[in-house]
């Protein structure tokens, strides 16, 4: 059910969504609106709710224009671009009552825009595209443009802006950059002239984005990737992690190209499977190159047998998994966060692995940083978490950084000085008592070498099948999962851990929590909220834990993988866990949160209803 | 490779080579295969290869999946790194060593169920990409570890000691190495070490993807009457076609060869290998020949051996495509690999 209350003041906060047809442009017209209104200063989100397809079926695009800068899908929708008659049902459906939609009047409006709670408004677009443009392509793409148009006048988006972004587009092909100027002004003049421009509902600037920018978070990752000196990636296509390689590899022919010689610091292999991709990684990371493959879950499955070999044999290696909705197949264009059990611990045997769970594209990028350091200095593989969500929305967030001081923690890696110094060289024997012992690269110096292998080894390095010795390797393995526990980002704590009541999730359910956060507040509910960043965890999480009487734990996938892996890893009073799932494919909202945590709490101030259900 | 352990000291007399190191710095641990396994005698092969190759023992690389074939890496020069990984899997631990790390030497060992069946796809995309290494395939045509399974080498007809009879076609190396535009493509018996050496060395010095296919009978489940990977079968059906000859780049050619049955051919570094002829009109620069040739004997139960193809040309090799650094990628400073805080910086401005 749609919420019946629209807040009166509603500049600066509603939500505008798109609907589409896959593959007719109109991907880059609404993310013009969408930039544009991010240059006036006011926060936006913007979400793709794209099929599994190149052309035809359709999609969605949704921007929240969001003055408070929450970063969570809307479980609302305010106006509807409505260019898409196949779903015309599904899209008058979701407008909130008092809301909009907006059509092409080139046809006679159907009998499924009716709405007498809504205001449709038509605009023939087709026909004023048409009688001004040629060329059917033409005329499709430049149809998108003329919306954008109208929506600026109806929004009141200031139409300079927007020509700056054309600018930037197509600066450098005017015959382009004319068409798109005079398809905007088309739309934009047409609804000055026909309609009552703008609407209650609109954008008034703000100074609210100065220092931020609209990145997506495999961008993020691979330009993470080339601060972090990677050299070698190896992958295999799969959605949604293909832009975070394509995204490495430019940045790469940017900087990692020698102007002189044209030789390139790189070098970038796309692989057979996703078994050949994680072996080249292992290969290259045991020739002391950082490398790394970005996957999804479906590659995850088919790299467990290596992961296993990583490490058991300790070679340092970095997986992203751009988690999307499984089982199998799945919706590979939907997100979700159903893969936290499978990484953890990935491959047969007894095996654990570092995870790192990024929350927005910010994080993206130094946490693929902290992946590679983490990943040299314990010697194993390193999982970054993220999702299709944090992966291929823009999202706003603050400008990346760069330390110069940085230098990449290469961990205990021998030099052939120390290995000459030595009288002999031993993989695995833990000399400094903190379960990382050294290791070496072949080339280095003949006393370094030894054999790297995922059969039974002993301290030394050799083949075993002696009980005792196989058991304190693995025993040191252990241990070094505890060592681990100390250096990865630690969580983060929300509110000022008093309440009885605690929040703790992960990765893109941030915006979500936190929004819930502050309507629960508004309801006189105060929570606390840890937001875990990585696994294993560490003492912080433990401690909050102990320390709330009920715990709901916020995550996006059916069978609550956090929460399991809290219940094993942790000391908790697993009846002190209540979860709240999310695993529809679609980008949290705040309302599940909301609705959850006030209908267990009996005694929570019943207020009027602020919040709706979710309407998915 | 040994037998015995024995004491890591050299005898005065041994004689070295130019680094000089004695064959005896270029074996390994004890051997743990079965007494007469050909395998040894691949692994004795690449000794005497990496020790007159004169191959600094740190600059190697030795790589396998699972098997009996891929222990043996543990069998030869203990002082260069080893990875046992994965079955099936090496070419892609060789592929991205290799990119890390162009200026090793990489020998890869694999067997023919580690190559044709569980690693086929790895191996035929390690010949497309033209890594450069030396792949060798020690090839019995039945699965050792697990008790004598036909591999996928196995020849139609061809008995399994238990009894049964193989129906299912083999996948022959030579052909689908040649089949995949592989630059150079060979096929030796372990029991021919005088062949068998030069043509490691010439497939270490190549520059791209070298495979050399090896018959290397299996004393245990597959040396009887009746199999066609015995080692009676193969002397009785081996076929030298193409005898190679090795020259180190500072050595002179000091044999005189027959104009017309001898050809040269110079190899990346400098070294050259003389092909001799043996056959009458093979040429082994020829790949669709060499290809209808070796099917040809095939079909008559004869495996050609010798380099049977050979392209130095070596344009399509991995790096050069790449146009990858020639200084290693593991060697080049992070000062070099960071864009540094100013172009983050101004990168920032294409996503305000």
């Amino acid at each position: 059910m749609p919420s019946l209350i629209s807040a009166p003041d509603r500049v600066n906060d509603f939500v505008v969504k798109f609907a589409n047809v896959n593959g007719t442009g109109s991907a880059s017209a609404n993310s013009l609106i969408m930039k544009a209104i991010f240059r006036m200063g006011v926060p936006v989100t913007g979400k793709n709710y794209f099929p599994s397809n190149i052309q035809g079926l359709p999609t969605w695009y949704e921007i929240r224009v969001t003055r408070d800068a929450y970063a969570a899908r809307a479980g609302r929708v305010d106006i509807m671009v409505a260019m898409n008659a196949e779903t015309y049902t599904k899209d008058v459906r979701e407008v909130v009552s008092g809301g909009y939609l907006i059509y092409d009047s080139t046809w006679p409006r159907s009998a499924l825009l009716r709405r007498g709670d809504i205001t449709v408004i038509g605009v023939p677009l087709a026909q004023l595209v048409n009688e001004r443009f040629d060329g059917v392509r033409n005329r499709i793409l430049l149809k998108n443009v003329a919306y954008a148009g109208v929506l600026a006048a109806l929004l009141d988006v200031d139409l300079e802006v927007i020509s700056d972004l054309m600018s930037e587009s197509y600066g450098k092909k005017p015959k382009l950059l004319d068409s798109n100027t005079k398809a905007l002004r088309l739309g934009y003049d047409h609804a000055k002239q026909h309609l009552d421009c703008p609407l209650p509902l609109r954008v008034a600037r703000m100074d609210r984005t100065r220092g931020h920018i609209m990145i997506d978070g495999n961008t993020a990752a691979g330009l993470g990737c080339v601060y972090a000196g990677a050299t070698v990636g190896a992958w295999y296509p799969i959605t949604p992690s293909t832009s975070l390689m394509d995204a490495f590899k430019g940045f790469c022919e940017r900087y990692r190209v020698d102007p002189a010689t044209g030789e390139r610091n790189y070098a970038v292999i796309q692989a057979e499977d996703e078994l050949a991709a994680i072996g080249m990684v292992l290969g290259a990371a045991w020739n002391g190159a950082r490398a790394f493959t970005p996957t999804s879950g479906p590659g995850i499955s088919l790299m467990n047998e290596f992961v296993g070999l990583a490490y058991y044999a300790e070679v340092p290696c970095v997986i992203f998994d751009v988690q999307r909705v499984g089982p199998s197949t799945g919706m590979p264009t939907r997100t979700q966060q159903a893969d936290i059990m499978l990484c953890a611990y990935a491959s047969h045997g007894d095996t654990r692995h570092v995870l790192l769970f990024p929350a927005n594209p910010e994080e993206c990028f130094y946490m693929a940083v902290q992946a590679f350091d983490l990943a040299e200095r314990l010697q194993t593989p390193v999982f970054v978490l993220s999702d299709l969500d944090i992966g291929m929305n823009d999202w706003m967030c603050r400008e990346l950084k760069w330390d110069e001081a940085y230098r990449p923690d290469r961990g205990k890696m021998l030099s052939a000085e120390e290995l000459a110094g030595l009288d002999k060289f031993y993989r695995y024997v833990d000399r400094d008592d903190d379960a990382i012992t050294y290791r070496t690269l072949p080339g280095v110096n003949p006393k370094g070498a030894y054999f790297t292998r995922g059969s039974g080894h002993n301290q030394y390095g050799g083949y075993t099948e002696d009980s005792a010795e196989y058991q304190v390797v693995l025993d040191r393995l252990k241990r070094k999962f505890s060592t681990a526990a100390k250096y990865v980002p630690k969580p983060e704590l929300t509110g000022k851990g008093d309440s009885k009541i605690g929040i703790l999730s992960v990765g893109s359910c941030d915006g979500a929590v936190r929004e819930a956060i502050d309507v629960l507040a508004r309801q006189n509910i105060h929570v606390d909220y840890l937001r875990v960043r990585a696994f294993p965890f560490g003492l912080e999480v433990e401690s909050f834990l102990s320390l709330h009487a009920t715990i709901f734990v916020v995550e996006q996938n059916r069978d609550a993988q956090l929460r399991s892996l809290l219940t094993l890893e942790t000391a908790v009073d697993k009846s002190k866990l209540k979860s709240i799932l999310s695993y529809s494919g679609f980008p949290m909202s705040c309302e599940p949160i909301v609705d959850v945590i006030r209908a267990t709490l009996p005694d929570a101030p019943r207020l009027a209803a602020v919040t709706a259900k979710s309407t998915r | 490779m040994s037998f015995i352990n024995k004491p890591k000291v050299a005898h005065p007399s041994l004689p070295t080579n130019a680094l000089g190191l004695t064959r005896r710095q270029y074996e390994g641990s004890m051997s743990t295969l079965c007494a007469g396994c050909g395998h040894d005698s691949i692994t004795a092969a690449i000794i005497e290869a990496c020790w007159n190759l004169n191959v600094r023992p740190e600059q190697l690389a030795k790589l396998s999946g699972i098997g009996c074939s891929s222990k043996t890496t543990a069998y030869f020069v203990s002082g260069a790194h080893g990875f046992n990984s994965v079955h099936g899997r090496m070419p892609s631990i060789a592929s991205g060593a290799n990119a890390a790390n162009r200026d090793l030497t990489y020998i890869g060992i694999s067997g023919d169920g580690d190559s044709l069946s569980i690693g086929l796809g790895q191996l035929v995309h390690a010949i497309r990409r033209n890594v450069n290494m030396l792949y060798l395939i020690e090839n019995n045509g039945v699965y050792g570890l697990t008790k004598g399974q036909f591999s996928a080498s196995a020849d139609i007809g061809t008995q399994a000691k238990r009894g049964d009879v193989n129906q299912t076609p083999p996948i022959d190396p030579v052909l689908l190495a040649l089949s995949l535009g592989a630059t150079f493509v060979a096929r030796s018996f372990s029991g021919d070490k005088a062949q068998l050496v030069p043509l490691i060395q010439a497939g270490m010095r190549h520059n791209g993807f070298a495979l050399i296919d090896v018959l290397s009978p299996c004393v245990t489940f597959n040396d009887h009457e009746g199999s066609t990977k015995s080692y009676t079968f193969t002397r009785e059906h081996y076929h030298p076609a193409m005898e190679a000859d090795f020259v180190a780049p500072a050595d002179e050619i000091a044999v005189d060869y027959p104009h017309g049955e001898s050809i040269p051919v110079r190899l990346h570094d400098g070294s050259r290998v003389i092909l001799r002829k043996l056959g009458a009109s093979y040429d082994p620069t020829d790949r669709s020949a060499a290809y209808a040739f070796i099917e040809q004997k095939l079909k008559q139960n004869e495996y050609v051996t010798g380099l049977v193809h050979i392209d130095e040309t070596g344009s399509t090799e991995f790096h050069t495509l790449n146009k990858t650094s020639t200084v290693p990628l593991n060697r080049i400073p992070y000062e070099k690999l960071s864009p540094g805080s100013a172009a983050l910086e101004k990168l920032m401005g294409r996503y305000r």
